[in-house]
């Protein structure tokens, strides 16, 4: 009997085994693509649109036909928003299947460590609306592309609307940022403490212990110093513990902004009317619907390979934001390969060529079906942002609604900001800025 | 057969003192030895080395340290990744502040400010003990999670609180292939390794487990339990510091102060449950088992081709990584090492068991 079982699973081992080596024999050119995700731990809710909306943009250019006839290889690695895990994903899938085309985090923490690497690696790190701010300076930092907006856009953006309410000036006003206690929600301050002084509000810092759910002191803090506005640096469930305290504490939900990762459909839709008023900023327009949409669906999920469990997934706001990311990680190699050669695969090297010439037209995006969700853009040597575009969407008590115009930070703002970090990464790293004439 | 220890005649004290009384075992670590320094830089993948090996040094290293603490002189501690924080900070403050410091002495300086800190903390084993010791040192998690997040010092003023090392060399020596980062910590292993050994053997040593197996007794037969106590905390803290700065600057190489959470302290101390308690070996078996077996248990769905999502690969890992540490310990409560030394005893009146 025993000898039966142990038969049969080296029949499986080996069976397996075999469809591995046999596998990769004959096959077309395949472009690899890393897909670093968290669909377990803290950060969960977020994690598993984001990444179903990568994974369904990368079959829908698959379902067409690839990237001039260049399918896209992805595999996911798990790494429950820890860094050392992360670390381990990075390395295990840095080099396979002739290069990753680039690692789309989804970790400040991540990023920091990866950041490191890359330049040895020669493997593009791409962390659209997070990571390093300062990053969008190419000079330094090669290989990172903070591509569409980074923390300092989102909130020069925010405070912008805020300014807009209250007709041009914050003389005397409080804003208070709600953060959680990371190298991510501490980003933004350098850039609000600028903001501070230059519009003369008082900058209120409020601390949130990860994961967040402990936040009955801060409401409390809230509630004795009245601030004006508040400004969600959150992700996660520390994002619904928030809107909850807020409801708790009457603090309208109207004077509530978080940044695009604390405003996603799960965060609020349980509290659903509750919440009613509470805004986020979306980098770009991940709140808008668009034709890729209806590509994604008619393609793949009514014919049931969507990723998510539910075509309703699809149009959510974090779900969008992935399917975004994916796309401009395959338009970075598209351009790759409009200059290294068509229907080939691209190294990473040419990936991150790519990234830095990337070209995003009105014509080309309406093409791709985000026409409506992203603003024409450019990437070059020393810029590695494109374009900031951002918008508000609040929450109707059903669904989020765009609710604002177009922002684009103060580029007296952050410019600055941007010189002074990537100078003092330079130093403390011994990297040479490199010339980009 | 093979660990027949006829002939083998000691006939001096140095002979008999020795660490490895048994030629096979001598044989045996220089092969060991031999095969981590000499082999392994030939055969392993840039992969094998930053994911697998150096985590697994790095580990085994604070294991050790926390296993001098709690398996040798019973003083339990859920402050580990504390310790490993206050010396990757440490050596991060002393590197970025005191310009041209040299790696080592930033590594081993990182060492010494957690055995200050250590010991500090290892005060109240003088009056406590057992959980309310564990307890205490738990407070120190709390300690170092609220100073690193909150005093802007630690990390040199940066804005968002996350550090990183600067490029590693010592002497000249660029350290920055994955193969000379794993050599490096390879030889702290050692170097930590045989000196723990060493120290156990002792009559410090002798004191720790003295404390461990009956505090009262030790100190009516005249051992100073101030002395010992704390003395075991300061070895630890300065193991478990180094291993501490290694994570940082080795293996992450940027980090923030959630690498150092209290998670960590808790796979710490079940990597040395597991491993052995009181055992040198067993802090790197027990590294061995919680670094490699979930890899391994991550990859064995992809390797079979199994079309597992994400999510469930890694609940199964999770799952089945569970069920294991239990079965382990309902089989070997004393752990991975007492199994070692099960196997040897047998080889040793093997073929003729009695």
């Amino acid at each position: 009997m025993m000898f039966k079982k142990v038969a049969i699973a080296a029949a499986c081992v080996a069976a397996g085994m075999g469809a591995l080596v046999a596998s990769p024999a004959v096959q077309a050119q395949e472009q690899f693509v890393p897909l670093l995700v968290y669909r377990t731990g803290q950060f969960a809710p977020l994690g598993i649109p984001w990444a179903d909306g990568k994974q369904d943009y990368l079959k829908l250019v698959n379902a067409k036909g690839g990237i001039n006839g260049v399918k896209i290889k992805f595999e996911e690695c798990e790494t429950a928003y820890d860094t050392a895990k992360g670390v381990e994903c990075y390395e295990r899938l840095k080099n396979k299947d002739g290069g990753a085309s680039g690692f789309d985090t989804q970790s400040t923490g991540i990023t920091f460590a990866v950041t490191d690497k890359a330049p040895g690696d020669k493997v593009p790190v791409v962390t659209p609306g997070y990571g390093l701010s300062q990053s969008v300076d190419g000079k330094v930092f090669e290989w990172n592309f903070p591509l569409l907006g980074n923390y300092w856009t989102a909130a020069d953006s925010i405070i912008q609307d805020i300014l807009k309410k209250e007709k041009g000036s914050l003389k005397g006003k409080k804003i208070a940022l709600v953060y959680h206690d990371s190298p991510y929600g501490k980003e933004p301050i350098p850039l609000l403490e600028k903001r501070a002084a230059k519009d003369g509000f008082e900058l209120i810092k409020l601390p949130v212990t990860a994961p967040g759910v402990e936040q009955k002191s801060t409401w409390l803090q809230i509630r004795q110093n009245r601030p004006d506005y508040v400004l969600l640096w959150s992700a996660g469930v520390m994002t619904p513990t928030a809107v909850r305290e807020a409801q708790a504490t009457g603090y309208p939900r109207e004077k509530m902004y978080a940044v695009w990762w604390g405003g996603s459909d799960h965060d609020v839709k349980d509290i659903g009317a509750g919440a009613k008023g509470y805004n986020t900023v979306t980098i770009h327009n991940t709140a808008e619907s668009d034709k890729v949409h209806a590509d994604v669906k008619a393609m793949l999920y009514d014919k049931g390979q969507g990723t998510a469990k539910d075509a309703k997934e699809l149009g959510q706001l974090a779900h969008t934001r992935g399917m975004m990311i994916a796309m401009l990680q395959v338009e970075a190699i598209r351009t790759a390969q409009d200059k290294y050669g068509k229907g080939k695969s691209m190294t990473p090297e040419q990936v991150r060529w790519g990234l830095e010439n990337l070209n995003m037209t009105q014509e080309r995006l309406n093409e791709l079906g985000f026409g409506k969700i992203i603003r024409p853009f450019k990437t070059s040597c020393e810029n590695h942002l494109g374009a900031d575009w951002a918008r508000i969407a609040t929450w109707d008590g059903s669904k989020f609604k765009v609710t604002s115009d177009w922002y684009q930070a103060d580029k007296s703002m952050v410019d600055p900001l941007y010189k002074e970090f990537a100078e003092k990464y330079a130093k403390e790293k011994n990297v040479k800025a490199r010339s980009c004439s | 057969m093979f660990y027949r220890e006829n002939g083998q005649f000691k006939t001096s004290y140095a002979a008999d003192q020795q660490i490895f009384g048994v030629a096979q075992d001598r044989w045996a670590i220089v092969l060991v030895l031999a095969f981590a320094f000499l082999a392994i830089p030939f055969i392993a993948s840039d992969y094998t080395f930053q994911a697998i090996l150096i985590p697994f040094v790095i580990m085994s290293l604070a294991a050790l340290g926390l296993n001098i603490l709690v398996g040798y002189c019973g003083q339990i501690s859920l402050g580990t990744a504390a310790f490993m924080a206050v010396g990757a900070y440490a050596a991060y403050n002393l590197q970025a502040r005191i310009e041209g410091m040299p790696l080592l002495v930033a590594l081993i300086g990182g060492g010494l400010v957690a055995m200050v800190f250590g010991i500090f903390f290892g005060l109240p084993s003088l009056r406590i003990r057992g959980l309310y010791l564990a307890v205490a040192t738990l407070a120190a998690q709390f300690f170092v999670d609220w100073l690193a997040t909150r005093a802007a010092w630690v990390t040199n003023n940066s804005s968002s609180g996350s550090v990183s090392a600067k490029p590693l060399a010592i002497a000249g020596w660029a350290i920055d292939t994955p193969m000379e980062k794993y050599l490096l910590c390879l030889a702290l292993l050692c170097v930590l390794g045989l000196a723990a050994k060493n120290l156990v053997r002792s009559s410090v040593g002798r004191e720790w487990m003295a404390m461990r197996d009956m505090d009262v007794a030790a100190a009516v037969i005249g051992i100073r339990p101030t002395y010992a106590k704390l003395s075991a905390f300061a070895v630890s803290s300065f193991i478990v510091g180094v291993a501490g700065a290694l994570w940082g600057f080795v293996h992450l190489g940027a980090w923030e102060p959630a690498a150092f959470s209290l998670d960590r302290s808790l796979q710490l101390l079940f990597m040395i449950i597991i491993g052995g308690l009181g055992s040198i070996v067993g802090s790197i078996f027990g590294a061995a088992f919680f670094v490699l077996l979930p890899l391994l248990l991550n990859q064995v769905p992809h390797w079979l081709g199994l079309p597992l999502s994400t999510a469930t690969a890694t609940y199964l890992e999770h799952m089945i990584f569970g069920a294991l540490i239990v079965f382990f310990l309902i089989v070997e409560p004393h752990g991975l090492a007492k199994l070692w030394a099960t196997a040897r005893q047998k080889l040793r009146v093997w073929p003729f068991p009695h």
